[in-house]
């Protein structure tokens, strides 16, 4: 009983309780499936709340953990790991935030197989939090392995025409990369004898030539799933097919998977290939952040923008990952999140439209401001805090990015050349946000069929409003969000920098 | 002249008794009107549940029988367990079939227990001529079984081209054993390892005589190039016999090859390392790729058996190297468990759903199963996921451990081509799924008891012993083979 009541336990599969009654209900009872899995997604985020009460901003070291030995025969050494630190807290919070807001934007979005839906839903809850828990190899492979199943229906059974596709797209994509990184974990549990992550970043001492080898195994399940260019092309295909509430966890949480491991496994295990192949890293970010950017600027289809945008906007983590410094870290990790939220919300807001129009195409609107200004304001908000417009959370992230970037011109990264070019990409986005925007609000009304749409209704403005809150919260306020990220990334860059001496 | 006493029969008891059993029976079956036959699985039942007993009652063991030509060890303990087990399945899975398809004869589960006891000494064999005695006890019935939905003309062909190629295989093993015969003056593996240790005058013949030996075991574990027998008779055997052979005849064929290898063979494990990376290489990837363009369930199982059995021959390669010798052992046993788990689950979900005259097997028969037969859907899934090796299933399990042991060998070539292939399953397997959730059908079910307790119990025994794998581990882990 101790055991499921550690913090992290619960936080971690409290879903499964919704799981639970849900399993129990008829099929028809869709209305009670949808309080239920809302109810249980609460619950989940009231104790991450918990979670974050209990936290101790101030200690840079794993907390709140959790070990226990699972499969110790046969020169296995597995163990049931989880805890909780700067690294991680944030995202911990994104996840159990975003969870209810995607749940209520399916309150009349999806009527197919409710309860389905809602089970597949809270099990893609518990493995985005192992993943972001764990602290040993093997568990860790296992909730990330397991975040595909779930999703990997969502978007098969709840998606749009060409779901299928998109679905085994998304499934053979991210297997591709993770089964190599599987490789990785067993090179690393047999020749350093444990996979627990403390351990394993405390003992160190991996030859420099191997490092390289391992860095690149677990780079290839990241990168696909972050998506870096050139790995991205299962991400359009996913997000245009998945239902909206798919593609705001996809793009909000899943995504963040792949930066997150970078940022956990990547830095701390393969330091000395970290610092070598970070030139390599932050030119395909750069390269992603301006591709994508171009692509979104060409797209029709408003959501394919959208999904686009996010290979630009995760190009910016990337390089702030690799920057290696504390600026850059610390802003890639709030920048996960600010991008959780503001595509997030974009998502929900592509949604919205969807649904009363069933059509996504930027040219079949125009002049919507006029007809549902509520809708206009909330979406101009989101979409300057998209394009990083000061005072706003996405100016906050990307700005201390490109400061890291450029700090790191004379470090790892040898030029400061990644940050210049980074920051046309955030003129591009204000570009393609703004033209999106332009095409779809402003001007008169020039389809019919658009002159009867409603206006939001009070269950939309409640699921953006948090969100609205937490855009500005990080615009006017980032410092208690930094100070939960700093000790722990301290703690990082001092690993990095050990290694660097040990380099040069 | 060598001297036997009865502790020899003692201690191969629950074989003897299988065999005893299975004669018995048939006199039994005799006097059974036609009606009741459905006895004959009973006692059949009853029989391998008392052997099943007898063989964990031996667990600690280790001992020879028989002058040496037998032994009993954690490793043949462990088989004959997983031996029963199966075949306990197996006669569930047959019960109600037999009797839809109007093929139930009595002799069904005499033959079973006959290859059974087949399979059980192969397990305890440590003499080449053993070896090939067991090998013909376990195929025997295996022919017959395949043929057993007479006058089907699938069936029959299945069973002829079994037993043809059967045949074929088994000379090739007995050829080998002729030069291994003549190359080291014996028969017995122990005699056979000292006597490489020693010199041999003819190391080439030694090395013909093992190589002829892998490939009609190969034959037998269905490895490509020698797989070719597999997809038609899968196809056309009765279904429970397919799930039979798919598990039994693999467990059997890889008893003789990890003990005959890894016992008497490890001085040409150099030589023979590359040629089994081949055949791994051509059967993870044939095997693959052709179970891609199936359309018919049992002949995708069929190819995805065979990638099985290349993912297993795997962590085989490394089998000479003393410091994995007992990893490759224990991971291959991991693995035929987690395979005969998932196997059993999914034939079970095949015969629900097949009809008589072979209709109901099309995969696009599957089509709707997860809107209006959840839980059956759900098995499948759950199966479907553990064969492509995905957490948290015993298969992930398996090949995690398989994989361990072909890096600890210094094998990542293979093990890079392992997973590979493992993504081009995924493919195929995931297919079922898409087919089972995201197509709309009307599919037909039978509701038959034992068939639904079958799926049930391996579906849930593939997701729980994932969670609480340890003790298999150690199981597994500690049927050691008796080195010398």
């Amino acid at each position: 009983m101790e055991f499921i009541l550690e913090p992290l336990n619960l936080v971690t599969f409290f879903p499964l309780v919704g799981v639970f009654f849900l399993l129990l209900l008829k099929k028809e009872q869709a209305g009670i499936a949808r309080w239920i899995s809302l109810a249980a997604s609460l619950v989940t985020f009231g104790i991450s709340l918990w979670v974050l009460g209990q936290f101790n901003a101030g200690n840079p070291h794993l907390q709140m953990l959790i070990k226990k030995e699972w499969i110790q025969v046969a020169g296995w050494n597995l163990n049931y790991a989880m805890g909780i630190d700067g690294l991680s807290i944030l995202l911990v919070l994104l996840t159990a935030f975003l969870t209810p807001i995607a749940i209520l934007s399916t309150w009349t979005a999806v009527e197919e197989r409710v309860r389905d839906f809602h089970i597949f839903f809270l099990l893609l809850e518990i493995g985005m939090m192992g993943v972001f828990l764990a602290q040993d190899l093997f568990l860790f492979y296992v909730f990330w392995e397991f975040t595909l199943v779930p999703m990997y229906f969502l978007i098969g059974i709840w998606g749009g025409g060409q779901r299928m596709y998109a679905a085994i797209k998304f499934f053979l994509y991210t297997m591709a990369g993770s089964i190599l990184m599987l490789l990785a974990i067993l090179w690393l549990g047999i020749n350093q004898q444990t996979f627990f992550l403390p351990e394993l970043v405390y003992k160190g001492g991996i030859p420099a030539g191997v490092q390289y080898w391992l860095f690149l195994a677990f780079a290839a399940a990241f990168a696909i799933k972050v998506p870096m260019w050139p790995l991205h092309s299962w991400l359009p295909d996913a997000h245009v097919q998945a239902p909206t509430a798919g593609s705001v966890i996809l793009a909000g949480v899943l995504l963040k998977m792949g930066t997150y491991g970078f940022v956990r496994f990547n830095l701390p295990l393969f330091p000395k290939a970290a610092i070598e192949l970070a030139p390599t890293m932050a030119l395909l970010a750069v390269i992603g952040i301006i591709y994508g950017a171009a692509v979104s600027y060409s797209q029709k289809d408003v959501k394919k923008l959208v999904a686009y945008s996010s290979v630009s906007h995760l190009g910016f983590v990337v390089l702030g990952i690799f920057a290696l410094n504390s600026q850059g870290i610390q802003g890639g990790i709030l920048q996960m999140i600010n991008h959780g939220i503001s595509t997030g919300a974009l998502f929900l807001i592509v949604g919205f439209i969807y649904e009363r129009r069933h059509t996504r195409e930027m040219d079949e609107f125009g002049g919507l401001w006029k007809i549902m200004p509520v809708y206009a304001v909330l979406t101009l908000i989101v979409s300057l805090s998209s394009m990083g417009l000061p005072g706003l959370n996405g100016f906050v992230g990307e700005f201390t990015i490109l400061l890291g970037a450029w700090g790191a011109g004379s470090g790892p990264l040898g030029t400061p050349l990644y940050a210049g070019l980074a920051a046309i990409g955030v003129i591009l986005a204000a570009v393609y946000m703004l033209f999106m925007f332009q095409k779809m609000f402003l001007g008169p009304v020039t389809n019919k069929k658009n002159e009867d749409l409603k206006d939001l209704n009070w269950r939309e403005i409640l699921i953006l409003v948090p969100l609205l809150a937490l855009i500005f919260w990080i615009g006017l306020y980032p410092a208690p969000f930094f100070n939960l990220i700093s000790p722990a990334v301290d703690n990082l860059v001092h690993i990095l920098d050990a290694a660097a001496v040990a380099l040069h | 002249m060598p001297q036997y006493s009865l502790d020899d029969l003692l201690l191969i008891l629950p074989t003897v008794f299988i065999i005893g059993w299975a004669c018995a029976l048939l006199l039994v079956d005799l006097f059974l009107p036609a009606k009741r036959k459905n006895l004959t699985a009973f006692l059949a039942a009853l029989g391998l549940l008392a052997a099943l007993v007898f063989t964990v009652k031996q667990v600690g063991i280790e001992a020879d029988a028989f002058v040496g030509m037998l032994v009993i060890d954690g490793f043949s303990i462990f088989l004959n367990a997983l031996v029963l087990l199966s075949g306990l399945v197996s006669i569930a899975l047959a019960y109600n079939y037999l009797k839809r398809m109007g093929i139930e004869r009595g002799e069904y589960y005499v033959l079973m227990l006959f290859s059974i006891s087949g399979m059980m000494l192969m397990s305890m064999a440590a003499d080449l001529i053993v070896v090939f005695l067991s090998l013909e006890l376990l195929s025997i019935p295996l022919y017959i079984l395949a043929a057993f939905a007479h006058p089907k003309e699938a069936s029959e062909e299945a069973g002829m081209k079994y037993f043809l190629l059967g045949a074929f295989a088994g000379g090739f093993i007995l050829y080998g054993i002729a030069l291994v015969y003549g190359a080291t003056g014996s028969t017995g593996l122990t005699q056979i390892y000292a006597a490489a240790q020693n010199g041999l005058e003819n190391p080439l013949f030694f090395l013909i005589g093992a190589a002829l030996i892998l490939i009609g075991l190969g034959f037998k574990v269905a490895a490509v190039p020698f797989h070719m027998w597999t997809p038609d008779v899968y196809e056309g055997s009765p279904t429970p016999v397919t799930a039979f052979m798919a598990v039994g005849a693999k467990i059997g064929g890889f008893a003789a090859l990890l003990r005959i290898f890894i016992v008497a063979f490890p001085s040409i494990s150099d030589d023979l390392a590359p040629v089994i990376g081949g055949i791994v290489a051509l059967t993870l990837v044939v095997g693959n790729t052709a179970a891609i363009a199936q359309r018919d369930i049992k002949r995708l199982l069929a190819y995805s058996s065979i990638s099985h059995a290349g993912f297993i021959l795997m962590a085989f390669v490394p089998f000479g190297d003393e410091n994995v010798q007992q990893n490759v052992a224990a991971a291959a046993l991991f693995y035929l468990m987690a395979f005969a788990v998932t196997s059993f689950g999914s034939w079970a979900v095949v015969q629900t759903l097949e009809q008589a005259e072979g209709k109901g097997l099309a995969l696009e028969d599957y089509a709707g199963l997860g809107k209006k037969y959840p839980a059956l859907a759900l098995a499948m899934l759950v199966f479907m996921l553990s064969f492509t090796g995905v957490p948290p299933t015993l298969g992930f399990a398996g090949k995690f451990f398989l994989f361990r042991t072909v890096l600890e060998g210094g094998y990542i070539g293979l093990a890079v081509l392992g997973v590979l292939t493992s993504l081009l399953s995924a493919y195929y397997y995931l297919r079922v799924v898409i087919i089972m959730y995201m197509q709309t059908g009307s599919p037909k079910v039978n509701r038959e008891p034992l068939l639904n307790a079958v799926t049930a119990v391996s579906a849930v025994g593939t997701v729980v012993l994932f969670f609480t794998a340890t003790p298999l581990f150690r199981w597994a882990t500690e049927a050691v083979l008796k080195l010398y």
